[in-house]
């Protein structure tokens, strides 16, 4: 097994994915030459020509656009938001157009696509290049959203999601790429889209995350243990649409409590999802309210770090929410 | 003049006119066949505006003027090989791309076995897979791109194909436009733009649309030629889309053409242009149709007859009432299915198991 960082891993996946099928192709800003601000695609450039590894101009609406009509010629592109925060001039293309030509044309017309885009903070990128926007997306039907969290789930569910037939948004938080290393199986291992993962077993309560936040969620857990002898259960969930309610129901049915925990603000945030979904379906099995820890409501994350370490969420924040839910 | 000058002259005149379609290396057939075309688009637009004004149709957005450009737009283009991303007045060119009257006709009624949307879009959002025309939606422009982003797959794998998009004038100002418009000509993508200035956008005039006055003239910043053309001469439209055609198969690039059309009708059938249109105005464009203006054209260089013409308007007539008639036998859609295909087929084995999706060619 080799032990790769996260970003190794998205390189990786995308390296492996374009050997293995000639449709595969990657489009971006800076993704040929320099190989991506975050060196995400660095060596395909080299390797595989710039054609399919295709630098664009500074065009979001056209860089979704694009892959969304080389999907409907039969092509299967990997499309880079150079940063999450830059996606709303593609919001048009992937709304109107990518989450819905399946639908509209009755089937005739599929778009196997992927938009990978980093996002998140903690990276000192200020209000615009710290954006977790996922719920813009994963309240979209017709696209399927991943946030993998660990480099195994990064390489294996960007290649699920570049042979999947739907489109699938991609969310790398970014301050995870380099974080840590992690042992990722080697040859052609593929983690299936719509899967969560139990990460750490637990039997007092679930905390239910995903991205960066299972590494601080681990981290909690790991106090909460040691300081508080309570075991949290650490759901990562890994996909967030489809989301795997069969993993979060049956934590819920063992712990009896739940904590959602994102980066992106709380006010009709997924966690709101998960909440509902917990409520709906698991109200019997509850013994204390569905509690979510989110990120403050303002607009965006501040630069100045003392302001940008009151917005994010770290383990610290985490193990105090669990313990006002473990003492309920 | 003697008179025999004047009969020469006229026989220059049809001489000349007649080597037009001829030098274009188009035959006799080939200019009926559009013209054909032509009155077919035309008849079946005009008949789903009977049906929308008996209720059987909700709503209705006309080619009626725009029949000229885009048949012959569409004209050199490979039916079932090369690739149309068209707009909503599209009518004529959907049909030239293998629409047949009876899809058209079927997807306006909404019916369950639509190829353009099985019931779930509305009127004119032209689209069937098997004839690779893109399926459109509502948002003005957002198809051009698409357009661009099948050339780019095309020019990424080499092969010979070819796209043509279609958008108004209107259109021409949205910001994908010029996101699409640069791209190609970074690349000199295999790509047609056919913009069909109607001069309205619903009530807008071009003149608060369109800084400068004309589209074609952007085709410069974007490293591309952009052509002006009469879009009610069906012969120069003809000209310009196959040059523009050829250019693309050479690997030149892509081409601009903004051909200059008349809005026979409203907006669409919730619009009244009376309200932002002076009657002179209306009146005028009858003037400006490209049907009977091709039709003379045809009968000056001898190929349209009385005889020829009534033909095909009968011919014409009896499909549209058959398309109709099969059209409106056709079974609704069901709520029941309203759930499906929302997301495509699961693939045996759980996504590593990849079927190869079709390329052109190769049929879907």
């Amino acid at each position: 097994m080799a032990q790769l960082n996260i970003l190794e891993a998205i390189r990786s996946a995308m390296d492996e994915e374009m050997e293995r099928d000639e449709r595969v192709m990657v489009l971006g800003e800076d993704v040929g030459r320099k190989g991506g601000v975050f060196g995400a695609t660095e060596g395909l450039w080299a390797k595989y020509g710039d054609k399919r590894v295709l630098d664009t101009p500074l065009t979001e609406g056209l860089i979704a656009g694009a892959a969304m009509g080389a999907a409907v010629y039969g092509l299967r592109p990997v499309a880079e938001m150079q940063f999450a925060d830059f996606v709303y001039p593609a919001f048009n293309q992937i709304v109107s157009e990518i989450s819905r030509i399946h639908y509209r044309s009755n089937g005739a017309f599929r778009v196997p696509l992927v938009i990978r885009m980093p996002y998140g903070g903690g990276v000192h990128g200020a209000l615009y290049h710290s954006q977790s926007n996922e719920s813009y997306f994963t309240s979209t039907v017709g696209l399927k959203v991943v946030a993998p969290g660990t480099p195994a789930d990064a390489k294996g569910l960007l290649k699920a999601a570049i042979r999947d037939e739907d489109p699938v948004m991609f969310f790398e938080h970014k301050k995870t790429y380099r974080l840590f290393k992690a042992e990722v199986p080697d040859g052609d291992t593929v983690v299936p889209i719509g899967k969560a993962q139990v990460a750490r077993e637990g039997e007092h309560l679930s905390i239910f995350c995903y991205g960066f936040m299972r590494t601080c969620a681990l981290e909690a857990a790991e106090t909460l243990a040691r300081e508080d002898g309570v075991e949290a259960e650490v759901v990562d969930l890994r996909t967030l649409r489809p989301l795997d309610t069969e993993t979060i129901l049956a934590s819920v049915a063992k712990t009896g409590k739940a904590l959602v925990v994102h980066e992106a603000n709380r006010f009709g945030g997924f966690g709101a999802e998960i909440a509902a979904t917990i409520a709906e379906e698991a109200f019997e099995q509850l013994d204390g309210p569905v509690t979510r820890l989110a990120g403050p409501e303002v607009p965006a994350v501040p630069y100045h770090h003392a302001l940008e370490e009151w917005f994010m969420i770290g383990p610290a924040r985490i193990v105090a929410a669990a313990r006002e839910l473990a003492a309920y | 003049m003697t008179l025999s000058e004047k009969e020469e002259q006229v026989s220059d005149s049809k001489t000349t006119t007649r080597a037009r379609h001829q030098e274009m290396g188009l035959s006799d057939d080939d200019v009926l066949g559009m013209y054909r075309a032509m009155l077919l688009a035309r008849a079946v637009d005009e008949r789903m505006w009977l049906m929308q004004r008996a209720g059987k149709i909700a709503f209705i957005i006309s080619g009626q003027g725009h029949e000229g450009a885009q048949v012959a737009s569409a004209w050199p283009m490979r039916k079932g090989h090369d690739w149309m991303a068209p707009y909503y007045r599209s009518i004529a060119s959907a049909m030239t791309f293998g629409m047949t009257a009876e899809d058209i006709i079927t997807a306006h009624l909404a019916k369950g076995d639509d190829v353009s949307s099985g019931g779930r879009q509305m009127p004119g959002h032209y689209g069937g897979a098997r004839y690779n025309l893109v399926s459109l939606s509502s948002p003005v422009g957002t198809q051009v791109l698409h357009a661009v982003g099948i050339a780019m797959g095309a020019w990424v794998r080499g092969d010979d194909v070819v796209t043509m998009t279609q958008f108004g004038e209107g259109t021409a100002n949205q910001g994908e436009i010029h996101e699409a418009m640069n791209f190609a000509g970074v690349h000199k993508l295999p790509v047609i733009f056919v913009c069909e200035n109607n001069g309205y956008a619903i009530s807008v005039p071009l003149d608060r649309q369109v800084a400068g006055g004309s589209v074609s003239a952007r085709g410069a910043g974007y490293g591309m030629p952009g052509i002006d053309v009469d879009g009610g001469d069906v012969l120069a439209c003809y000209a310009a889309a196959r040059e523009a055609h050829e250019r693309a198969r050479r690997g030149e690039g892509p081409t601009l053409i903004e051909a200059h059309v008349v809005r026979l009708t409203s907006h669409s059938s919730d619009d009244d242009q009376r309200r932002y249109r002076d009657p002179g105005e209306v009146e005028a464009l009858k003037e400006r149709d490209p049907i009977p203006r091709f039709a003379n054209e045809l009968r000056d260089t001898g190929v349209l007859t009385d005889e020829i013409e009534e033909r095909l308007r009968a011919e014409v007539k009896a499909e549209v009432n058959e398309a109709s008639q099969r059209a409106e036998a056709r079974r609704d859609p069901d709520p029941n299915d309203a759930h499906e295909r929302v997301y495509a087929e699961p693939i045996p084995g759980g996504g590593t198991a990849v079927p190869l999706a079709p390329l052109p060619g190769e049929g879907h």
